[in-house]
């Protein structure tokens, strides 16, 4: 029973890629003991490029030489192995599926140039978000709700909940 | 073999970054295919007119939460060497609030703005940019949002403790749950206009 859109590509059943993600993260915990995640790969690769760029910063930061600077190599990390794996198994998914297109999507309503610097704007707050909660949807919410963490549901609840609200304020770039 | 198997060394830590990468194209590919590369198919979750947010995601948290205490269940997996995100009570909600407005503008998290670049979504890679930019402000700043970061501290607490109940009920109730979610969304969608996208 897909549903074949317009332009040949189609989507898995909701709840057979549920319990694909759930049987993932439930791999993830059993071999290497912990959840999956996406943040902290971001959070390394700016501590090393800063470190790369600016060693004397990263050594005084009181941020930055938790992750990098010295013997650490913030690169060579199992959430930046995972994210590379992601970009892997998505883009295989993309071939599969049939919806690999170079595009900027947007609702018809908008330009591409305002989907754009919203799409920036929105990663830029949600990047500092994630700094402060310790992780992202995946990282801090999802992990940490397999594993009954109260933070895991506290951090979903906030994202879910306020991203309902914004949402509605932000309607006229979406529906 | 009693998991998690590299930090209990039955499997060697060097396997760690192999079964970090495969880990990750299980991940990618269960989010691309779901619809997760797509802004206004996630978007829609807070429109009514699609629900694979809901559906994928809370899914996946049941199948996880069940599947863990199956295994510690029977003896399976030893859970004091799982790595459980300790509660920063502030820092979780303030966090939280300003990834959800971080959300609904991009219309991306993270992981999914990941599969969206994967595909050729331009504003995937777009939202994926300025994450960085956003950590790279967080760190430079971070003297003024320090305190922020570690006050609250409850250490790594569970959920079902703080409400008294074992994590078999809770995570029963968790089903529960979700399953009204999913009949509740079912329903929504009905009555919602429908959207092209």
């Amino acid at each position: 029973m897909k549903k074949i859109n317009n332009d040949g590509s189609y989507y898995l059943n909701p709840y057979l890629g549920g319990v694909m993600l759930g049987t993932v993260l439930l791999l993830s915990f059993y071999i290497s003991g912990r959840g999956l995640g996406a943040s902290g790969a971001v959070k390394n690769s700016v501590a090393a490029t800063v470190n790369l760029v600016a060693p004397h910063h990263v050594e005084k930061s009181a941020y930055y030489s938790q992750f990098a600077g010295g013997e650490k190599r913030p690169m060579s990390n199992w959430l930046v192995y995972e994210v590379l794996g992601v970009l892997a198994g998505a883009f295989l998914s993309g071939i599969i599926f049939n919806r690999l297109k170079l595009k900027v999507e947007h609702s018809p309503k908008i330009t591409s140039r305002r989907r754009l610097i919203f799409a920036l704007t929105g990663g830029i707050v949600f990047g500092f978000g994630t700094q402060l909660a310790r992780g992202c949807t995946s990282g801090a919410a999802l992990s940490g709700m397999a594993v009954l963490s109260l933070g895991g549901y506290i951090t979903m609840v906030a994202i879910f909940g306020t991203a309902f609200i914004a949402a509605w304020i932000l309607r006229k770039n979406w529906i | 073999m009693i998991g998690p198997i590299i930090s209990s060394g039955i499997v060697s830590p060097a396997w760690d970054s192999i079964f970090a990468v495969l880990l990750g194209m299980g991940f990618g590919f269960a989010l691309e295919s779901s619809g997760f590369s797509s802004s206004r198919k996630i978007i829609g979750t807070f429109f009514g007119y699609d629900f694979v947010v809901v559906k994928v995601f809370f899914t996946a948290a049941i199948v996880a939460s069940v599947g863990l205490l199956y295994l510690k269940y029977f003896g399976l997996v030893d859970f004091s060497l799982l790595y459980i995100q300790p509660t920063f009570l502030t820092a979780a909600i303030i966090g939280g609030i300003i990834m959800g407005i971080g959300f609904a503008m991009g219309g991306f998290c993270p992981g999914t703005s990941l599969c969206a670049t994967a595909v050729g979504r331009i504003d995937g890679l777009v939202f994926f940019g300025g994450m960085f930019i956003g950590v790279f402000l967080f760190s430079e700043s971070f003297s003024l949002f320090e305190n922020m970061l570690y006050s609250g501290s409850l250490g790594a607490v569970m959920i079902n403790s703080v409400l008294g109940i074992s994590p078999e009920l809770f995570t029963f109730l968790l089903v529960l749950v979700a399953v009204g979610m999913f009949y509740g969304a079912a329903w929504v969608q009905k009555k919602v206009k429908k959207i092209e996208y």
